[in-house]
């Protein structure tokens, strides 16, 4: 089997593994309920169907006429003479109450820890990978620091088709920066810390086999990480509505060894354009 | 506003386009309203058939119709992105705004509140007129901006800025936008203003029908929602045409160019109204044919609904959660994460009182005499379907799994078995219910079972397929599928899907044909052909303008079937004794 099937994708970062456990416990949970409810249906549709001289049953709705005592059992706790009385409400709301108990389970022991993991958690340290993404109609930048580590600022007054994210060749902490299109590398088992910005529309950043997914707004910068467990190249894809030309917006990202990765860094800075920084980039049109 | 109760007793004549066009009595509004809505329903459906041809085989012409095209849309008969764009903009835009909320509250609604709860007329008839007259206007409105130079509007049903800024087509929706949601605002008005002071004596509010219920929550629904999106696209409105910027940041660099505008605006705010708005419109496309289906089932299982209470109960509380659940359509949007955990909460809240209604509609079944009729067999259809609807909203309102499946084909099938195998299924069984009432004549059985099989087999086929291709990571609105490595091994499910839209459309002709036939020619029929209990069939079949020969007098619960001791298993609301 590919990376691509008729059902998830293979799974290559280090969170894949708990959203998918999540999304099949909740289909598996799904289809129970479903048949469940279908079988009982089904019952009743044949049982309850019309037949000549058989009479509807009216239930009883009050389930304990007044007159008639509760058990001790039940007086004793609070509200138990309330739960008594209307007991055949509360067994019809005893569906409700097993999809409530598994709804909280899954908010308090999955949803909340995971999501806090995956979004509010920003990575830190020496070892994080850092890459700054530009997206734009209908193309990703994707923008490395270099050894110094220090990007090179960006104006927009200098976005040009040669330069496209406005990188300020003159600065010298742009020296040594590399600007890819629609080409993500990243090495492998390392956290990637992308910083996410967008020049016109708004994008959305999506990698199926990472399970990740985040919109980018202009004017704003959107951290993402992510921790590439196996090497290989998978899809970039644009997953918010940007334009005409949204379902060609698409990229590669590469997930390499350290040396691999090392070694084509090395390559790229070798092949650095020089500086581009036109005066007046409406002239060069 | 005042309002002759006897009115009908000395009436003048009234021209033929008092009569019929411009009308002040609800009925013939609701009826007018029930054509125009379905007509737009198909020219939603229609479009939706366009652009299916698209996903299942892109870059092939358009058969038979391709070339009438011009160039701009579809070069040699070949779907462009832009028109592509402008057809799934249109088809949800007249889908929910100007389909199904005028079908379930325009016709439905106007029709039928008033005859359930015993009144004469909607409380403001002039205003209710208004409604429908701003109504058909905004929708022509909607549909001529294809004409615009440019096209439609091009940035989806959600108008995101600051792609809707800067697509064309905009303008025209946003001011279509503006008339539509002053329509439904004057008709919520109306609703509330007659479920609140024209109940017949006796009817009380525990006396109404679920049906009515349903309507008042929605009445609610729209009045506190739609004016924040009115307001929100006046907004954009500004944006476009003068240029300021509430949704537009600073130092945008559109293709090339910067951005003129002043900037120092914020993308998310529109989001943030928008989804306020359409949330609970989502309620408003699915409560009143919950409604229609608890009065359907009622009817045909001869017996009271179960939990009459509860399921009343679970609509109010619905109403009041949905406006506490928007931004989980905006856990992935850049709104702060810890958001996301408050609206993951909400969101599983809201689940719990639709499961209960979904229960007790099923519990009625039991110890029924089931009558499986046509307007029966679609009540019955919107159970397990739009329990599909609502299982798959499970994934998507958790945010963890929502990561992966937002935006991809998963969200398109969940909404559409919520709102098509749902809403539109109990729609079109409240036509085959209330017809009669309407023309005073029956629907043809035959052709309504065709009808309904036909239908609800083909809408399944149609967005089973959508699950799967979601599930293999599938986005939505791409113009072309196949250029994206991810969707290829699920093309097949589009060619599927699409071959299912084909059927769905060729079993509405029956529908269609069966509608306008049984209107004169149908089998004539009496005052309460179903044996039925609540007010509606207690007035001649088509009712007289102010519906009641004497205001009714309301005795009972509004379900009050197989009574121990009575002759007929039956016994009406305005029944004395």
């Amino acid at each position: 089997m590919g990376t691509y099937g008729w059902s998830l994708p293979v799974a290559a970062s280090s969170y894949a593994g708990s959203i998918d456990f999540g999304i099949w416990l909740i289909h598996a949970a799904m289809l129970g309920i479903f048949a469940l409810w279908g079988a009982f249906f089904v019952y009743l549709l044949v049982k309850y169907r019309a037949r000549p001289g058989v009479a509807a049953e009216r239930e009883d709705h009050e389930d304990t006429p007044s007159h008639i005592s509760v058990p001790d059992s039940f007086s004793k706790f609070p509200f138990g003479q309330l739960l008594y009385r209307n007991k055949g409400a509360l067994k019809s709301l005893v569906p409700d109450m097993i999809i409530m108990a598994f709804e909280i389970a899954l908010i308090v022991f999955y949803a909340i820890p995971v999501w806090s993991k995956i979004k509010m958690v920003v990575p830190e340290g020496p070892e994080v990978v850092h890459v700054q993404l530009i997206a734009e109609q209908f193309a990703w930048s994707f923008h490395y620091a270099g050894p110094d580590k220090k990007f090179g600022p960006r104006r927009s007054e200098l976005v040009h088709f040669s330069n496209p994210i406005g990188l300020d060749r003159s600065d010298p902490a742009s020296h040594d920066d590399v600007v890819m299109g629609n080409e993500l590398r990243l090495p492998v088992n390392k956290v990637a810390l992308l910083k996410m910005y967008s020049k016109d529309v708004i994008h959305s950043f999506f990698v199926p086999e990472f399970r990740i997914k985040q919109d980018i707004l202009p004017g704003m910068e959107m951290p993402l990480w992510v921790e590439p467990t196996k090497t290989g190249k998978f899809e970039i894809a644009c997953a918010q509505l940007c334009g005409f030309a949204h379902a060609l917006m698409r990229g590669d990202v590469y997930v390499q060894t350290q040396e691999e990765f090392d070694a084509w860094y090395k390559s790229r800075l070798a092949a650095n354009p020089a500086a581009a920084t036109p005066t007046n980039p409406s002239e060069e049109f | 506003m005042s309002q002759d109760p006897h009115g009908h007793a000395h009436h003048p004549e009234l021209t033929f386009w008092e009569k019929y066009v411009f009308s002040v009595d609800h009925k013939v509004i609701g009826l007018q309203y029930l054509i125009t809505s379905f007509f737009f329903l198909l020219i939603g459906f229609g479009l939706m058939m366009l652009m299916r041809w698209q996903l299942a085989f892109p870059g092939r012409a358009i058969p038979l119709i391709g070339h009438m095209f011009s160039a701009d849309l579809a070069p040699n008969g070949v779907m462009s992105g832009e028109f592509y764009n402008a057809l799934g903009a249109m088809h949800g835009t007249i889908m929910v705004f100007l389909g199904i909320v005028p079908l379930g509250v325009g016709a439905y609604g106007n029709y039928v509140l008033p005859l359930q709860i015993g009144a004469p007329d909607m409380a403001f008839p002039r205003m209710n007129m208004m409604s429908y007259w701003l109504y058909l206007p905004g929708g022509i409105l909607m549909l001529s901006s294809f004409l615009m130079p440019g096209g439609a509007a091009q940035s989806g049903w959600t108008s995101y800025p600051p792609l809707s800024i800067i697509n064309p087509g905009q303008t025209m929706w946003l001011l279509s936008m503006v008339v539509l949601i002053t329509s439904s605002l004057l008709g919520a008005i109306n609703f509330l203003v007659t479920t609140i002071n024209m109940r017949a004596p006796g009817m009380s509010l525990w006396r109404m029908p679920v049906f009515c219920w349903a309507q008042f929550v929605t009445a609610v629904l729209l009045l506190l929602a739609f004016p924040p999106l009115e307001a929100a696209s006046i907004l954009q409105l500004m944006d476009r045409v003068f240029h300021t910027s509430f949704y537009m940041p600073k130092d945008l660099v559109i293709l090339g160019q910067a951005y003129a505008g002043s900037g120092g605006g914020q993308p998310l705010l529109w989001q943030h109204l928008f989804w306020f708005l359409a949330h609970p419109e989502v309620y408003v496309l699915v409560l009143p044919p919950m409604g229609i289906v608890a009065e359907i089932i009622a009817n045909n299982t001869r017996k009271p609904l179960h939990g009459y209470k509860t399921l009343v109960l679970s609509m109010v509380a619905i109403g009041v959660m949905s406006f506490m659940v928007w931004a989980h359509h905006m856990f992935i949007s850049g709104m702060s994460a810890s958001l996301g955990n408050f609206f993951l909460v909400t969101t599983m809240i809201i689940s719990v009182p639709s499961v209960a209604i979904l229960t007790c509609l099923i519990f009625s079944l039991k110890g029924g005499s089931i009558r499986y009729n046509v307007p029966m067999l679609f009540a019955l259809a919107f159970l397990p379907l739009f329990g599909i609807g609502g299982l798959t909203g499970l994934p998507l309102g958790l945010t963890v799994t929502d990561i992966y499946l937002h935006d991809t084909y998963y969200v398109i099938g969940h909404f559409h078995f919520v709102v098509v195998t749902g809403s539109i299924i109990a729609l079109l069984g409240g036509v085959y219910h209330w017809f009669p009432k309407w023309y005073g004549r029956k629907m043809n059985d035959r052709l309504g079972y065709i009808h309904f099989w036909g239908t609800t087999i083909s809408m399944c086929a149609i967005f089973m397929p959508m699950l799967f291709m979601g599930m293999a990571g599938a986005q939505r609105r791409l113009y072309d599928p196949t250029a994206q490595l991810h969707n290829l091994p699920v093309q097949s499910w589009n060619i599927v899907s699409t071959y299912a839209a084909y059927a769905l459309a060729l079993f509405q002709l029956p529908f269609i044909y069966n509608f306008f036939h049984s209107m004169w020619f149908g089998e004539k029929t009496v005052e309460n052909p179903w044996k039925a209990t609540t007010l509606e069939w207690a007035c001649p079949s088509p009712p007289p303008h102010g519906n009641f020969e004497k205001t009714p007098k309301v005795h009972r619960g509004p379900y009050e079937y197989s009574v121990v001791g009575r002759k007929t298993d039956y016994w009406m609301q305005t029944d004395a004794s």
